[in-house]
């Protein structure tokens, strides 16, 4: 009986080997291990305990792509653009410019195989919404602007991340702020599409549109 | 192949006979003795060790040995003297640890046997293991200033190891008069996290520039630079004037070489001051039980194998976190966290006897000037080829010409640090 196992075992053990080499012929770390360095910020499983660091798990493969390459390139757009072309894995990567604190200093320390590689790993974990304080009646308020001017995209009410938006509902609010005044200021690109919602909603709604819509983003689980 | 016994298969065939018995499970092969992994140290390294252990292969019997029933972080407690943080908010406890399967032994590992591959406990327990991770962290040398000892350390206290001396401090800082002079004395490299004795000093400043605004903060350096140094000046000059004046190692032969607590006094090779509060920190070494178990060299830090922090004095002993002599790496919580998560892949494979994967390291450091004024220090790594030493890929400091909304969100991205730090540590 043992012998039996023994054999098949044996056999198990020449195929194993075989895989094991292909893995330990690369020089790229694990998904896991490139992608745990994160957690000390990011939070465990990429879920942010907050109040700021957003959580990532969830998020689109492209997106996160997408924000990885524009640090570690300085938002430089012609060059992302020629990463981009370079591999047909980031072909539905768009380059948006974006500010950061410290991602900038950390994304350059990453090649594009382990960026694709962090991406795909933190796209595959569920996303988990935060819970936090939210004004209601902002809240309720930002549900109907969401609706007109921001679902199209963002669907699911900023739930989804089927492609380059990011997951809004569930993000903590001052993650939420920041990018929003970000988006305000011109320090972050957006699409044209967007920048034409954003400028009717403020119409619309007036100065508060944009507070309202974070509490109702933050208000989502 | 029909003589060779269970156990010399299990040798010959090393990894692959792991993973192919994975895939396809035969338990009653596999899985002979549980392989036990014992873990030294609830800090930063410890405790995230042994749940990535734990969460890496739960066949693997992971116990904690850490003496204190809960721990005080030492990020965040500077807050904490500077007075925006309760002391509550850095205490953290280990019910956690049994849902992640990890058990807890409060109680002081007091001898290490590497050769026997047992650890013993002033509680009497021995506690046989297969690997030994220790994150021990640091002793002070006491022996190094003149006049400062353990008793002295109660008068003048240096806050290194954070909880009752933390609190004493504070409560030091609040029963000073105005107009009081601080002397913080920092000691030479290496030592626990680099630029903490100077957010430190931000930090009471912070508190005086609202409470006591005639008092002042005298940094006496051992050494003639420090990390973030431009940044801190350059915050130090912004935020708080005049308040805060550091002296260079240079200028003082050396820094602080002997103190009076008797009579409040902290002297150097060159000058004499009569200080309100002292927040003395001795140079260190690798804590007690490192020594004891013999893993230190003639630095008394702990030589380890840079990829898998394997002891370079005993095999089957990695040693982790401030004790180390991690080469390229500085002594920080974020530091010793990703350490704590490559020994934990590096034992996980060794104990299934497979090939080690590629290592990640990083390490990222807040520190908190004022409310709104956070700067940072942040950086990704990889094991040189020759072993040497953890290179830096990428990373580098907050820019000086960083806008204020920067500064700020900095603040807010070092409590989400925090969070998320304590979250993987005791979550």
């Amino acid at each position: 009986m043992l012998l039996t196992i023994v054999r098949h075992t044996f056999l198990l053990c020449v195929l194993s080997l075989l895989t094991f080499h292909t893995v330990s012929a690369s020089d790229l770390a694990s998904p896991a291990m490139l992608s745990d360095t994160c957690l000390g910020c990011h939070g465990p499983a990429g879920i942010s305990e907050g109040p700021a660091t957003p959580t990532i798990s969830g998020m689109s493969e492209i997106y996160i792509i997408g924000a990885m390459l524009a640090y570690k390139y300085d938002n430089d757009e012609d060059k992302v653009e020629e990463v981009i072309e370079s591999d047909p894995d980031f072909e539905d990567v768009e380059f948006f410019a974006r500010t950061s604190t410290v991602m900038d200093r950390i994304a350059k320390g990453y090649s594009e195989a382990e960026i694709k590689a962090i991406a795909k790993y933190f796209a595959a974990l569920p996303f988990k919404a935060s819970v936090q304080e939210v004004n209601p009646e902002l809240a309720k308020a930002g549900a109907d602007i969401h609706e007109h001017h921001c679902e199209k995209c963002h669907e699911d009410g900023g739930r989804s991340a089927d492609d380059d938006a990011g997951v809004l509902a569930g993000q903590w609010i001052p993650y939420l702020e920041y990018t929003m005044a970000d988006f305000q200021s011109g320090d972050r690109a957006m699409p044209k599409k967007m920048r034409k919602q954003m400028e009717e909603a403020h119409d619309v709604h007036g100065e508060e549109s944009i507070a309202k819509l974070i509490q109702f983003y933050a208000d989502q689980q | 192949m029909p003589n060779l016994n269970r156990r010399k298969f299990l040798q010959s065939t090393g990894s692959a006979f792991a993973l192919g018995s994975t895939v396809l499970g035969f338990p009653h092969i596999a899985g002979a003795a549980k392989k036990r992994v014992v873990v030294i140290g609830g800090g930063v390294g410890g405790s995230i060790a042994a749940k990535y252990i734990a969460k890496g292969d739960s066949s693997i019997e992971v116990t904690i040995v850490e003496a204190k029933p809960s721990h005080h972080t030492c990020f965040m407690s500077n807050e904490v003297i500077g007075g925006d943080r309760d002391i509550s908010t850095i205490e953290f406890g280990y019910d956690k640890f049994a849902s992640h399967g990890i058990k807890v032994v409060q109680d002081k590992a007091t001898a290490v046997d590497p050769v026997a591959h047992k650890v013993t406990t002033a509680g009497g327990v021995t506690l046989e293991y297969d690997r030994l991770v220790m994150s021990p962290g640091i002793a002070l040398k006491w022996e190094t200033i003149e006049g400062y000892d353990e008793a002295a350390a109660e008068i003048m206290p240096h806050a290194w190891l954070a909880g009752q001396q933390t609190a004493l401090l504070r409560k030091q800082l609040e029963s000073m008069d105005d107009g009081g002079l601080v002397v913080l004395a920092p000691p030479g490299n290496p030592f626990r996290c680099p630029p903490g004795p100077y957010e430190r000093a931000a930090q009471i400043a912070h508190y005086f520039k609202h409470h006591k605004p005639k008092s002042k903060i005298l940094i006496l350096d051992a050494k003639d630079k420090f990390s973030k140094q431009g940044l801190f000046m350059q915050g130090y000059k912004k935020v708080y004037g005049d308040m805060i004046e550091w002296v260079a190692g240079a200028d003082t032969g050396g820094g602080v070489t002997s103190v009076d607590p008797k009579a409040m006094k902290v002297s150097t090779d060159f000058d004499e001051h009569k200080v309100a509060v002292a927040n003395i920190i001795p140079p260190q070494k690798a804590a007690q039980i490192a020594h004891d178990a013999d893993l230190t060299d003639d630095s008394g830090w702990c030589p380890v194998d840079l990829g898998t922090f394997e002891s370079k004095r005993h095999k089957d002993i990695h040693v982790i976190g401030d004790a180390g002599i991690i080469t390229g790496m500085p002594k920080s919580g974020f530091a010793a966290g990703t350490e704590a998560k490559v020994v934990a892949s590096a034992v996980v494979s060794m104990l299934q006897e497979k090939e080690s994967g590629v290592n990640s390291y990083a390490n990222a450091c807040y520190s908190i000037i004022a409310p709104d004024y956070g700067i940072s220090v942040v950086a990704v790594y990889k094991l040189a080829a020759d072993r040497s030493k953890i290179e830096k890929m990428s990373g580098g400091l907050t820019p000086a010409d960083a806008t204020p909304e920067a500064l700020k969100r900095e603040v807010q991205y070092a409590y989400s640090w925090f969070k998320n730090m304590t979250a993987e540590m005791f979550g």
